[in-house]
């Protein structure tokens, strides 16, 4: 399958500090993938880079085989949704659709009204006067309405409340079930990705330290509870990416594509949520070095 | 894009444009009014005398109030403000606001997309100071005819043609300071600061020199005996009516210049009228017939200093990454978050 | 065209189950129960994603499993239909062994067992049946 999203050794520096490093990766098309990192972590950074917002200090991204914004043509096949959802608080919403309309050669008018309608959004209120979640849906739906192949959307659940959010969610698979497009999203709420994302994307401190298809990652995730063990002496080809320690216990989050034969262990699957986040701790731990629980 | 710029536009251009036309009416009732006037009472004809010097002066004062409207408010301050209030915040408030990651990610380049709203914006300002020049300098005509005061500093600036380079410029530089600032009102602020300043630099410093100015040299002339206030200047009645003087210059017999002349009360030269004897006045001036020509040096000038800064500003929007000066990127400028705000992994027992 | 929910799911997201698996089962628990039969239209991937916010390759998975069993088909263009059942003759004896269960239930409450005992002891006799079963 293409990648829709290819970047090599990508960085980006403002002023002094890079907000994003060394960063490589490989999107492939046809998936919705979660990007996952606290703030700071520079998702949205990697995000602006893709759609050509901002311009890159190092390295290189292409998206769908192209430099990012090269063209009209390039700038239609890629939707975007921004952080915080900006919109236009004096313009109603029916005027946003004629924006699109005059503003995307690609534009599909009946898919956009049919949103408009089928959400209950009142054509002639102002974007100002819409709550959070309207906004949200309203952004989307200018960003799905020219029909693009890719769709980027920057923390677009970050604001809205629990009903909210899972509206833009039905919404948003309603659309990828319907055009088949690629959606890559970002978040800090692990579980709302973990309904919606089949790939997945961790960033921490600038840095990419995980990316995988979500069944492949669960796959070859273990969490191992047994007598207390020092992690060195594991089998070959198992991963430490956490370890914490009683007197008495060891509890491993492990990852290897062998099955785990020691009978010593307990072995059972992790949840894509406490898998992000062991990876998220300050110090994953490779091999050697124990994350001790001080008493 | 047209479509657009428009649409964020129409209700602050409805205002102004609405207030231009209600004043044209305003001027085309009182204009003609007074050309009824200038006509009918042969002011054309009256150059000297008691009679005239009392019609003119009464004829200068008509209107007095809507003279003032006009010059010392409405065209000395419109090409600055469609600068200030339509140029600044045209790019600066999408910044600002974010709203220029909308505007981007549609299917149109950031080229289209500025083009655009110049062609709305900077248009309309343009053409708001030009109807107010044309609809003023008609109105003024009498008053300029009898007053021959048109090249004055002050007045220059108001009539004809000057005031539309004005607002091309001040649209150009609001447009730059709002997209290298990225902040609204400190764009407003520069972009009002800088325009005063070139307008100063340009009368004083500018303007005399659009072609180099003529000179003429007279002996002063001293009035009626006994009498020890102001010495004729023949020089200012030998150059022609409605010349700019840029400058003067006394000199003394000796040839040196002098800034006044001091005539101590009761020196012996009052009696033999021989005060001002050999005191040289020099003007520099540029003639009334080079009015329309330095019309044009002056659009010409701040017309082109617009473009070149309009092109910059499409030159400088293609090719830099653009992060606001707030909010937007602003997640990835805090401190490094070494832990989300879930909470960590809990030791598992 | 009348358009019929035939068939709502739901997803539980503590159960520890995946997502495509729950959908599987409930079609097949439909399918049962007699609430799905031969011929009934499953509801599209859109409307699926659309009331439980998940990935549509799950549910593409779920069903395409569900085709791999023979259970359903898809008609492009169209949907994914029923093609067998998993009905046996018992259907009609399922009403009367509901509401023996229910008194039942409601006897074991009232002899004072609590709904961790009630599952145990369903499970473990459950367990003993099969065994004599298999015996």
């Amino acid at each position: 399958m293409s990648a829709v999203l290819q970047a090599d050794g990508l960085g980006k520096r403002y002023r002094r500090r890079w907000a994003l490093t060394d960063c490589t990766l490989r999107i492939p098309s046809g998936r919705v993938v979660g990007l996952v990192g606290p703030n700071g972590a520079g998702k949205s950074t990697l995000l602006n880079l893709a759609v050509g917002l901002l311009t890159p200090t190092r390295g290189r991204i292409d998206v769908l085989d192209a430099p990012p914004a090269l063209g009209p043509a390039e700038l239609a096949r890629v939707g975007f949704m921004a952080q915080e959802t900006p919109t236009y608080s004096g313009l109603s919403v029916a005027d946003h659709l004629r924006m699109g309309a005059r503003l995307n050669p690609g534009w599909d008018r009946k898919l956009a009204e049919d949103r408009i309608a089928q959400l209950g959004l009142d054509p002639a209120q102002r974007a100002g006067k819409l709550s959070a979640g309207q906004r949200a849906q309203l952004a989307l739906t200018v960003a799905v309405a020219k029909r693009p192949e890719l769709l980027i959307l920057d923390e677009p659940v970050a604001s809205l409340d629990p009903l909210a959010r899972r509206q833009f969610l039905q919404g948003l698979m309603e659309v990828v079930a319907e055009q088949g497009v690629t959606v890559v999203l970002s978040s800090h709420l692990i579980a709302d990705l973990e309904r919606v994302c089949d790939h997945l994307i961790v960033l921490i401190a600038s840095r990419v330290r995980l990316a995988g298809d979500v069944d492949q990652l669960l796959a070859t995730h273990h969490l191992l509870t047994g007598p207390r063990r020092d992690p060195e002496r594991l089998q070959a080809g198992q991963q430490v990416v956490s370890a914490s320690h009683t007197d008495r216990q060891s509890t491993l989050l492990v990852r290897t594509d062998e099955p785990i034969l020691d009978p010593a262990w307990t072995v059972e699957p992790v949840g894509l949520e406490d898998l992000v986040l062991a990876y998220m701790s300050p110090e994953p731990t490779g091999r050697g070095g124990l994350t001790g629980v001080p008493r | 894009m047209i479509w657009l710029a428009w649409r964020q536009f129409r209700a602050q251009a409805a205002v102004v444009f609405g207030a231009l036309a209600v004043l044209a009416i305003v001027l085309i009732v009182t204009g003609l009014r007074l050309r009824h006037w200038y006509d009918t009472d042969g002011l054309a004809n009256c150059t000297t005398g008691d009679a005239c010097d009392a019609l003119t002066s009464w004829f200068t004062g008509r209107y007095s109030w809507l003279q003032t409207l006009l010059s010392n408010v409405l065209i000395l301050f419109l090409p600055g403000l469609t600068g200030v209030f339509w140029g600044a915040p045209l790019i600066a408030r999408e910044l600002e606001s974010g709203t220029y990651r909308l505007a981007w990610t549609q299917s149109v380049t950031r080229t289209r997309w500025l083009a655009g709203k110049i062609a709305v914006v900077g248009t309309a300002s343009v053409a708001a100071s030009a109807l107010l020049t044309w609809m003023v300098s008609w109105w003024y005509t009498p008053f300029d005819k009898i007053a021959h005061n048109k090249f004055d500093p002050t007045i220059f600036s108001e009539r004809d043609l000057a005031p539309i380079g004005y607002a091309a410029f001040g649209f150009a530089l609001g447009l730059i300071a709002g997209l290298l600032i990225r902040r609204t009102l400190p764009a407003m602020a520069t972009t009002l600061v800088g325009y005063i300043a070139a307008r100063i630099i340009v009368v004083y410093w500018i303007r005399p020199h659009f072609q180099a100015p003529l000179h003429i040299t007279a002996l002063l002339q001293q009035p009626g005996a006994g009498s020890a206030r102001a010495a004729k200047a023949p020089a200012v009645g030998q150059i022609p009516q409605g010349s700019w003087i840029v400058s003067t210059k006394l000199t003394d017999p000796s040839g040196h210049s002098v800034g006044a002349i001091r005539i101590p009360l009761g020196s012996p030269c009052m009696a033999t009228n021989s005060c001002v004897a050999g005191y040289h006045q020099t003007l520099t001036y540029q003639p009334a017939s080079r009015y329309w020509p330095f019309q044009w040096y002056e659009l010409t000038l701040f017309t082109g200093v617009a473009l070149i800064l309009i092109g910059f500003c499409f030159w400088w929007i293609n090719g830099h990454s653009l992060r606001p000066a707030s909010g937007g990127a602003a997640h990835a400028s805090r401190p490094d978050a070494t832990l989300p705000s879930q909470q960590a992994p809990a030791p598992v027992q | 065209m009348e358009w019929v929910l035939v068939i709502e799911f739901h997803l539980d997201t503590r159960s520890g189950v995946s997502p495509y698996r729950q959908i599987v089962d409930q079609v097949r628990r439909a399918l049962r129960l007699g609430l799905l039969n031969e011929g009934d239209q499953l509801p599209t991937i859109k409307e699926v994603v659309g009331q439980l916010a998940i990935n549509p390759n799950t549910v593409l998975k779920a069903y395409k499993e569900l085709e791999h069993t023979g259970l359903v088909a898809p008609r492009p263009g169209v949907g994914t239909f029923v093609t067998a059942t998993l009905r046996d003759g018992s259907l009609a004896a399922h009403g009367p062994l509901r509401r023996e269960l229910v008194r039942w239930l409601a006897k074991a409450r009232r002899a004072g067992l609590d709904e961790e005992s009630i599952e145990a002891l369903f499970r473990d006799a459950f367990r003993a049946g099969a065994e004599q079963d298999i015996a």
